[in-house]
């Protein structure tokens, strides 16, 4: 049986692959480390800071002129770490002087850890409650972008298989740990984040589309149910899930480049420049995408296989092709939010999966299997939760969306533009 | 590499607590899936309640009897509340919001908000020493050579099965009652079975509880063994654990969960400890002993979907009596 042999050449790949793979992940060398810029973002040098553990220092450095400093540990654990005032310049000091010491920094195996003092004249004003509204829509906009482009495939896929996919969130983290590679790992290429974001998306396609000519269409083949379809997927995602965590290890990781940067304020708003890429290049994606669904000759075709596959097929469309092509750009889609994803967190092994619940509840409050749908259930969502932390404890962020995915399917199943006879 | 040692340790597992735990759960499970054919991704969820209903109320000062209706009885509100919305819907929809409810659940108990009532992320720890108070086995090692057992251990592994056995009959009682009968009508053809008359709707319902409600004992089962609950324990994988074990045995098979947990347990310790060993003696050297929980994860994930693919009916199951073609 030739869908034998596959799977027995895929595990194959695996276990020749798994150490070579895991070689590049370990970097070894753990480090604390960071830059200092005082209040107009210069940098500042000359700064001494020290870190101790268990009471007693072990290590010091001091910035260079770049601002920069990094400190070598000899080992993960728990340290702490001090700047000394007294070699500040005139007319800096610590935003915050209580938190002159930061005594619970967690040093995780292979980690440079980044560690942050603000620097500025002493402004210890809070920012006034329009501001973090404003600030807070912002961070919102950013998770809703992340979240509608990851989502979009979501969506498109269910919308022209009738599969709900409960492993997309590992391509989102599939994305970001390939531009990790790229970009970052030490055995990669350490091409610029943005080469190797393209790499990720392409990489990404073509994963998700390895994946509907190696299993998803045989299964569709041998015309097994939904409800086995989906136990598939389930068990797909802690598989894939579990070798990224092998490969990856547990630590959370940043990209080389934007780690840090200095934010743009205007007033007590401030914004990051990576996030205002990171929203303004999401929309222009997304629009990018209703483009060519609208548009061009394939995007159609995807629209009339979700609307109808049977009469998308009767008037000549390949179905198989067209399912094949949105396998492809949803898993490009979903890398390309791991990457975003990952340059606002970090990559963890198990981003996708926490994100998954977020894209549900994008999915289902636009509509499942509306690609229109999925983008802004993507920002009502994001914003919904970002926002609703100015007056919810942050633990509670995903608890928001839960609720708005409970209420919507109480009240109106079909989401906002989905269709009715959709449900079953 | 010590083989023997190995095998005894798998031989353990596959009659000891968890064993028992996890033929609980999919006991549930199967009322779910197995003769429902309802799509819960959230078992671990009943689980969670189960264990923190029981841990949180003899850590407020309620007796442990008590404790456990109350972890019953949360469960029962989480099946209301996860079906109310959905069990109208696709199966689909159950499955979304089940898994999404179960990582709700974790990260609700791992807050800071409320860790006056559940302790956050250190759990609470020591409150079943009133099941252990009334142990009848004598203390004493019971066993042979290393596959032994403590009176302690044999205590929860004794109520463990004694739990498993009595589900089991409640299971073979109702799926031969005109009720086991409705549910299979429905996952046969849903609306064939309304044309009859019959509320689909309150019936999954009552699925939906009734085999959550077992899911919760599996959980009490689990926190009383480990004598304390912490959220981290009660992961979403857990789930699928549960699912892997009930699509071995066999689904809409009284039995099958049983049998699919013992051959589990059996081969997750097994594959555990040659992992283990095949390290230690350094066949496998680029992964650490760290590693073998993720190896276990990714195992639990490929059996679950090699099952689905080749042998969805399991061990003891009738592939004419399954959800798994399309019809």
């Amino acid at each position: 049986m030739k869908r034998h042999r596959l799977i027995a050449l895929a595990l194959v790949a695996w276990l020749a692959l798994g150490p070579a793979l895991s070689a590049w992940a370990q970097s070894g060398g753990e480090s604390i480390g960071g830059v200092l810029r005082n209040q107009d973002g210069r940098p500042v040098a000359g700064v001494t800071l020290s870190v101790k553990q268990h009471g007693a220092t072990i290590a010091s450095g001091t910035t260079g002129p770049d601002g920069s400093w990094q400190i070598p540990v000899p080992g993960p654990g728990l340290y702490a770490v001090t700047i000394d005032t007294s070699t500040l310049p005139k007319g800096v000091r610590l935003t915050d002087p209580s938190r002159k010491t930061l005594s619970d920094v967690t040093v995780q195996p292979g980690q440079s850890k980044i560690v942050l003092f603000p620097l500025g004249k002493s402004t210890s004003h809070r920012p006034s409650r329009i501001s973090s509204l404003i600030n807070l829509t912002i961070d919102g906009l950013k998770l809703g972008s992340v979240v509608a482009l990851a989502s979009v495939g979501l969506s498109l896929i269910f919308g022209v298989t009738g599969l709900v996919n409960f492993a997309h969130g590992e391509l989102v983290t599939f994305g970001a740990v390939v531009a990790f590679f790229f970009s970052t790992s030490a055995a990669g290429p350490r091409w610029g984040l943005v080469v190797a974001a393209l790499a990720a998306v392409i990489v990404g396609g073509l994963f998700g589309g390895g994946l509907e000519l190696g299993l998803w269409r045989p299964l569709r083949r041998r015309r097994a149910g939904n409800v086995s379809l989906i136990v598939v997927a389930i068990g797909l995602s802690l598989l894939v899930r579990h070798l990224i965590l092998l490969i990856l290890k547990g630590a959370p990781r940043q990209y080389r480049e934007f780690t840090i940067q200095h934010p743009w304020r205007l007033g007590g708003v401030s914004v990051l420049p990576k996030d205002a890429f990171i929203i303004v290049a999401s929309l222009v994606v997304l629009v990018l995408v209703g483009v060519l669904l609208q548009r061009t000759r394939l995007g159609t075709a995807m629209r009339a296989v979700a609307d109808d596959k049977d009469l998308a097929e009767s008037s000549g469309i390949d179905v198989d092709r067209v399912i094949l092509a949105t396998w492809i750009g949803g898993a490009g889609l979903a890398a390309l939010g791991g990457v975003f994803y990952g340059i606002t967190q970090s990559i963890v092994w198990d981003m996708g999966f926490t994100l998954l619940l977020t894209m549900f509840a994008a999915v289902i409050l636009g509509g499942l299997g509306s690609a229109y749908g999925a983008m802004a259930g993507g920002l009502v969502i994001g914003i919904a939760s970002e926002v609703s932390t100015y007056w919810l404890p942050v633990e509670f962020k995903e608890v928001v969306s839960l609720t708005v995915l409970i209420v919507v399917l109480l009240f109106r199943p079909q989401g906002i533009l989905g269709v009715r006879e959709r449900l079953g | 590499m010590h083989f023997g040692g190995v095998a005894i340790d798998a031989l353990r597992a596959a009659v000891g607590v968890p064993a028992a735990a996890y033929a609980l759960a999919a006991i549930g499970l199967n009322i779910h899936y197995g003769y429902t054919g309802l799509l819960n991704f959230g078992q671990v969820a009943f689980m969670t309640v189960g264990a923190y209903g029981a841990a949180t109320t003899v850590y407020h000062g309620g007796p442990l009897w008590l404790g456990f209706l109350v972890g019953a009885g949360l469960a029962v509100l989480l099946g209301l509340i996860m079906g109310l919305p959905t069990l109208r819907l696709r199966a689909d929809y159950l499955a979304i919001v089940t898994i999404a409810m179960a990582e709700i659940l974790r990260l609700v108990n791992r807050s800071h908000t409320i860790e006056p009532l559940t302790q956050g992320v250190r759990g609470i720890n020591g409150f079943a020493g009133a099941f252990y108070r009334v142990n009848p086995i004598h203390s004493g090692i019971y066993g042979w050579g290393s596959f032994s057992f403590s009176s302690r251990n044999l205590w929860v592994i004794s109520v463990g099965w004694a739990m498993v056995a009595l589900s089991c009959a409640l299971v073979f009682v109702l799926v031969r009652a005109p009720w086991g009968r409705v549910l299979r009508s429905i996952r046969e053809d849903e609306d064939a079975a309304r044309s009859l008359g019959k509320n689909v709707f309150g019936y999954k319902l009552q699925s939906l509880v009734l085999g959550g409600v077992i899911g919760a004992m599996a959980g009490m089962l689990i926190a009383v063994d480990q004598q304390s609950v912490s959220p981290d324990t009660y992961i979403a994988v857990l789930t699928f654990f549960a699912y892997v074990v009930l699509i071995m045995g066999g689904p809409a098979r009284v039995l099958g969960p049983v049998l699919g947990s013992v051959i589990f347990w059996f081969i997750i310790q097994g594959s555990d400890g040659l992992l283990r060993e095949a390290i230690r003696v350094r066949y496998v050297t680029f992964i650490g002993t760290t590693d073998v929980g993720a190896v276990r994860f990714a195992l639990v994930g490929l059996l679950l979907m090699l099952l689905m693919i080749f042998r969805p009916q399991g061990i003891l199951g009738r592939r004419e009596e399954l959800l798994v073609d399309e019809r």
